[in-house]
């Protein structure tokens, strides 16, 4: 009975199995504490987590625009259903008020709740696992410092079995390894430095790097591009969209002021983005460049070569004329549009952050896909409220689908060397009846930005 | 080509690419919408096609062919004014007057498709119409005025006749 004993063996081995999983799985809860004084908390401890809370962009997750911050309750579509953020002020009862430092800094770490429950990987502790102790601490200090507000979100809406958290152990054990990050030590402490913002609080892989079935990044693909919130996050390794070459100086202008002459205006979930980089001391941000050029690695002479020769035409300015008289991309009319609705912004030789962006010069227009140009055109970029802000109208209530193809065909032929794009018809369909969901927000998305943090709340 | 304007159509002989704005000034002479920036930036241009609220400035009338364009004259007359122009008498709402029709046409949009919208949802549409002369709130009590006024104008029969 040789294949007895094996069916035996092969259940014990389950039983094993799924018991080890058990244990794996369950985790502790950690005892309630009482909320904190304020008192308790040292004060440039508090000032410093104000700082890496925006790098970790906590807000842009844990407020509702327009609600109190870090009250939670925002709407995060996912492809497995909609998670709504947590309360994550000091309420004793909705927030993390009686959460101890321990809590916080498992939860950070481990990605677990301090009930013991496994956290949605929504919450980027695939990222912030790597932040260290004492930026924690002063995480910690920050948070339990903010006003509390009693708000409890909506119940997730997730299908069976993701709605058991319990399948959350299985997913760490596939695709999540915990540790504070380890200093390369063949990079100096500038880059070092930067990948510790970038992977860690920065999780700006969470969308610029390709997930997996299961909602894993791919770790192979590490930032080769990835999609949040309806926009493509472009690739920050070699496989980058933009015609002039990236490099430290030119990324780390961007990150700092949110925008570059070569580049345009950061829009999209990016714009608050950079917004809330705002805090960060231009060491910090200039570790994140060093780093992140690196990544992108010496683009080919072939390409370097057509970015220096694109910047030499750029400096004679736009390239006009002609335009009306272009009968190739669908019929002219793509062209006409452009000229009428487009050129008065986007050739009148304005500079940036103001003036629209020469298209041979975007990201967008030479990207892979067509979603951020769809975007754009659709929706614009708002005026942030109270400041001056790059703007741009959309054209959405003008522009039928087939006109936006048009114009996107004339764009993508006139302004780039890449192949048209051949979905746009049913992208701009399925983005306007949100089938294919999209934020809009303001060039600086400050409305969320943590400095606009207390105004109001406080 | 053919523009539908205010319930009548009109054979306009321009270059398609004009925008709508030039063509409803010098062609058509409804002077109501107004040159601002010419940028999308200030709503003065501000029409409604198909019942939604554009800027004429940005848009070519090539793409307008067969779609309904109404401006701030297809609203009312001046011994008839509609609810919204009517609303905008009452409140004496205008300085120079300069973004005024661009403000009613977005409002207008607004009530058309949302009758019920509310303060909050007033103030945000019509963030992308500046006025020069801050008289935001009174352009509010007028357009607040008008989503009273429609309702009734709604409900009576379509004489026009609404005496002040
Ligand atoms: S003139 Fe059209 S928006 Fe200013
Ligand atoms: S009333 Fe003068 S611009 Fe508004």
């Amino acid at each position: 009975m040789k294949f007895g004993r094996f069916l035996t063996g092969l259940g014990a081995l389950i039983v094993v199995g799924v018991a080890g999983a058990f244990v794996y799985a369950w985790k502790p809860e950690i005892a309630p504490i009482k909320p904190p004084e304020r008192a308790s908390f040292d004060q440039t401890l508090i000032e410093h987590g104000a700082k890496l809370a925006a790098v970790g962009n906590c807000t842009a997750c844990h407020t509702n625009p327009g609600g109190k911050s870090f009250a939670g309750g925002l709407t995060i579509p996912t492809p497995f259903g909609t998670i709504y953020s947590s309360n994550i002020t000091p309420d004793a009862e909705t927030g993390i008020g009686t959460w101890s430092e321990a809590a916080f800094q498992r939860a950070m770490r481990d990605g677990v709740g301090r009930k013991g429950v496994h956290l949605y990987p929504a919450f980027p502790y695939d990222h912030f696992t790597n932040v260290s102790d004492d930026d924690n601490r002063a995480l910690y200090a920050f948070l339990m410092t903010r006003q509390p507000v009693t708000a409890t979100p909506p119940p997730n809406e997730l299908p069976f079995p993701l709605n058991v958290r319990l399948v959350l152990a299985g997913w760490k054990m596939l695709f999540f390894r915990d540790g504070a990050y380890q200093a390369d030590a063949g990079q100096n402490e500038e880059w070092n430095r930067g990948a510790y913002l970038v992977n860690g609080l920065g999780h700006c892989g969470a969308c610029h790097t390709p997930r997996n079935s299961l909602g894993a990044e791919k770790a192979s693909l590490h930032l080769a591009g990835g999609e949040a919130e309806g926009w493509s996050a472009f690739a920050l390794d070699g496989s980058s969209s933009a015609p002039v070459v990236w490099d430290k100086d030119s990324l780390y202008t961007y990150l700092r002021q949110g925008w570059h002459p070569d580049h345009g205006v950061a829009n999209g979930p990016m714009g608050e983005v950079t917004g809330n980089l705002g805090l960060l001391p231009d060491s910090d941000i200039r570790a994140m460049a060093t780093y992140i050029a690196s990544i992108m690695g010496e683009p080919s002479a072939e390409r370097r070569a057509n970015s220096d020769k694109l910047l030499e035409e750029i400096k004679s300015g736009p390239i006009t004329s002609a335009i009306s008289n272009d009968q190739s991309a669908s019929g002219g009319k793509g062209a006409a549009i452009y000229q009428a609705a487009c050129a008065v912004c986007h050739e009148n030789g304005r500079p940036q952050p103001f003036g629209g962006l020469d298209l041979r010069l975007s990201s967008t227009v030479n990207a892979p896909d067509a979603q951020n140009a769809i975007n754009m055109v659709l929706y614009g970029l708002p005026a942030a409220s109270g400041r001056t802000s790059a703007i741009m109208p959309g054209f959405a209530d003008v522009l039928t689908n087939n006109q936006l193809n048009d114009l996107l065909g004339y764009l993508r032929q006139h302004f780039t060397d890449q192949a048209a794009w051949t979905d746009v018809v049913q992208r701009a369909a399925d983005t306007r009846t949100g089938k294919y969901h999209v934020s809009v927000r303001p060039s600086d998305g400050i409305e969320r930005g943590p400095s606009n943090i207390g105004a109001e709340d406080q | 080509m053919k523009l539908n304007v205010n319930g009548s159509t009109h054979e306009v002989d321009a270059d398609p690419a004009t925008p709508l704005l030039y063509v409803l000034r010098n062609d058509l002479e409804l002077n109501a919408a107004k040159f601002g920036c010419g940028l999308g930036q200030c709503g003065a241009c501000t029409v409604m096609v198909d019942g939604k609220a554009i800027f004429s400035c940005l848009t070519p009338i090539l793409l307008l062919e067969g779609r309904e364009i109404k401006t701030v004259e297809g609203l009312g007359t001046i011994d008839s004014p509609g609810p919204m122009q009517q609303a905008f008498i009452e409140e004496q709402a205008a300085q120079c007057g300069y973004c005024i029709p661009g403000m009613m046409m977005r409002a207008q949009a607004l009530l058309q498709s949302k009758p019920d919208a509310s303060d909050a949802e007033i103030q945000v549409t019509l963030e992308p119409n500046l006025c020069r002369c801050g008289t935001h709130m009174r352009i509010l009590k007028a357009v607040k005025r008008a989503r009273e006024l429609m309702k009734t104008a709604a409900m009576a029969p379509a004489s026009g006749e609404r005496k002040v």
